[in-house]
């Protein structure tokens, strides 16, 4: 069965089950995944228009009354598929914790300052290439409850959308570098080591902009149509 | 600028429990929804219908930590998406919703039925919806398909005929009783005996 999507990609991601991370006992399928051809209904996709992503919606500094507290930095980067050409127009969502580790998210109890200025949500279309770019603040790592004194290391959560509903992602993006990477079942949960390093963003001293904000590089692969003439059978 | 081939996709993780506040703030945080759960424009044609239900993990307990998000054709079984080349949209319909479970697991979408969907030989597919389940404890999503219940066409559908029979009804949602729009009951149990079927694409 030849996918349009080659089904092979598929491979980097992390198993469902993923014992280390406790919340996947339970909430992953016990019994097989059916296997099945792409049909129209997943080769088509969400399409947004500019009414989606209005001016400021990529920089999360400027969302309150003041400056938040923290590390400015511009992430950007290059949305792409396997063959590596640009994915244009879509849409990338963004979410994050503030600089002390902190989501304005209700349940979040981490004994770490809410910060007024900072919500932590943003999102961005990519241009006719492909590029995308926020300006936000560095966040911090936390605590979790997952196992004794595990801490997440400082994360970007990303949604994507890309040209078809088989395209779609949810990844997270870390900073290169982080002394908690050994210890975190959720980085860990993806067992190859390069696709492990394809989550971590790289620093960027060339888009730095000086006297103003450090800058890092994540570019973000999604699955790509097979090259070879479409034989969906 | 020169592109290199990357030597593969980047993997995906799991949205975390504190996704709500970008993906899913419906007016409870300060920043506006991109999607919601009403898919349904006022030009819209097609059958109204609702599509309800809660989200299970495998001991049984809600999820309320869950984003289910659903995309289909019109009632025309047109997707609005350029990529459809029989694509002739008459309505500002764009097939795409997006919600959040509640604290005891539950959502709904309100939307309109979806007409039939040609499979890649050109046959005939019985409507059907799709959904993408997220959730904290979920590294990479589960993609299926919400099917109705009453449908004729179910029988000749050749994603349905991949699914032992025992296990079809969990893809197929239930028409519940009462006058006005149609509302139709679709649960997800994510593990266990009832586990939903999910496919991989």
């Amino acid at each position: 069965m030849t996918l349009v999507y080659p089904v092979q990609s598929l491979a980097a991601h992390p198993p469902r089950l993923s014992p280390a991370y406790k919340s996947t006992v339970k909430r992953s399928p016990s019994k097989p995944l059916i296997p099945m051809r792409h049909t129209l209904s997943e080769l088509t996709g969400p399409v947004y228009g500019h009414e989606t992503v209005r001016a400021n919606d990529h920089d999360l500094t400027v969302h309150g009354k003041g400056e938040p507290i923290g590390e400015r930095i511009i992430v950007h980067g290059h949305v792409l598929d396997e063959d590596g050409r640009g994915v244009p127009n879509t849409l990338v969502e963004l979410w994050q914790a503030n600089a002390c580790g902190r989501y304005v998210h209700v349940v979040d109890q981490h004994p770490a300052p809410l910060d007024p200025n900072f919500t932590g949500a943003g999102r961005a279309q990519t241009d006719a290439q492909g590029y995308y770019r926020f300006i936000t603040i560095k966040p911090g790592a936390y605590p979790w409850g997952n196992h004794h004194n595990a801490w997440r290391p400082a994360h970007i959560h990303f949604s994507v959308f890309g040209h078809s509903f088989v395209s779609r992602l949810v990844t997270q993006m870390y900073f290169p570098g982080d002394p908690l990477f050994p210890f975190d079942p959720i980085f860990n949960s993806v067992t190859d080591e390069k696709a492990r390093n394809r989550m971590i963003s790289s620093f960027d001293l060339e888009n730095t902009k000086p006297d103003w904000a450090l800058c890092y590089r994540f570019n973000i692969v999604l699955r790509g149509r097979n090259a070879t003439p479409m034989e969906n059978s | 600028m020169p592109q290199t081939k990357p030597d593969g996709v980047t993997p995906s993780q799991t949205v975390g429990p504190y996704f709500a506040y970008g993906l899913t703030p419906n007016g409870k945080y300060d920043w506006n929804d991109a999607f919601n759960n009403n898919l349904v424009t006022p030009d819209t044609s097609g059958e109204r219908i609702r599509i309800e239900g809660e989200v299970f993990d495998g001991d049984g307990a809600v999820v309320p930590d869950c984003m289910l998000e659903i995309w289909q054709a019109d009632a025309q079984g047109r997707f609005s998406d350029p990529q459809d080349k029989r694509a002739v949209p008459n309505t500002s319909f764009k097939g795409f919703g997006r919600i959040g479970t509640d604290a005891k697991g539950g959502y709904a979408f309100d939307t309109v039925k979806p007409g039939v969907v040609p499979d890649p030989d050109g046959k005939p597919q019985a409507p059907h919806i799709v959904l993408a389940v997220f959730a904290r404890g979920m590294l990479l999503h589960n993609y299926t398909r919400i099917y109705f219940d009453g449908e004729a066409a179910n029988a000749a559908d050749p994603v349905l005929a991949l699914v032992p029979a025992d296990r079809r009804a969990t893809l197929i949602a239930t028409r519940q009783p009462g006058s006005g729009n149609a509302v139709y009951r679709f649960d997800v149990h994510l593990q266990g005996d009832n586990e939903t079927v999910f496919f991989e694409v």
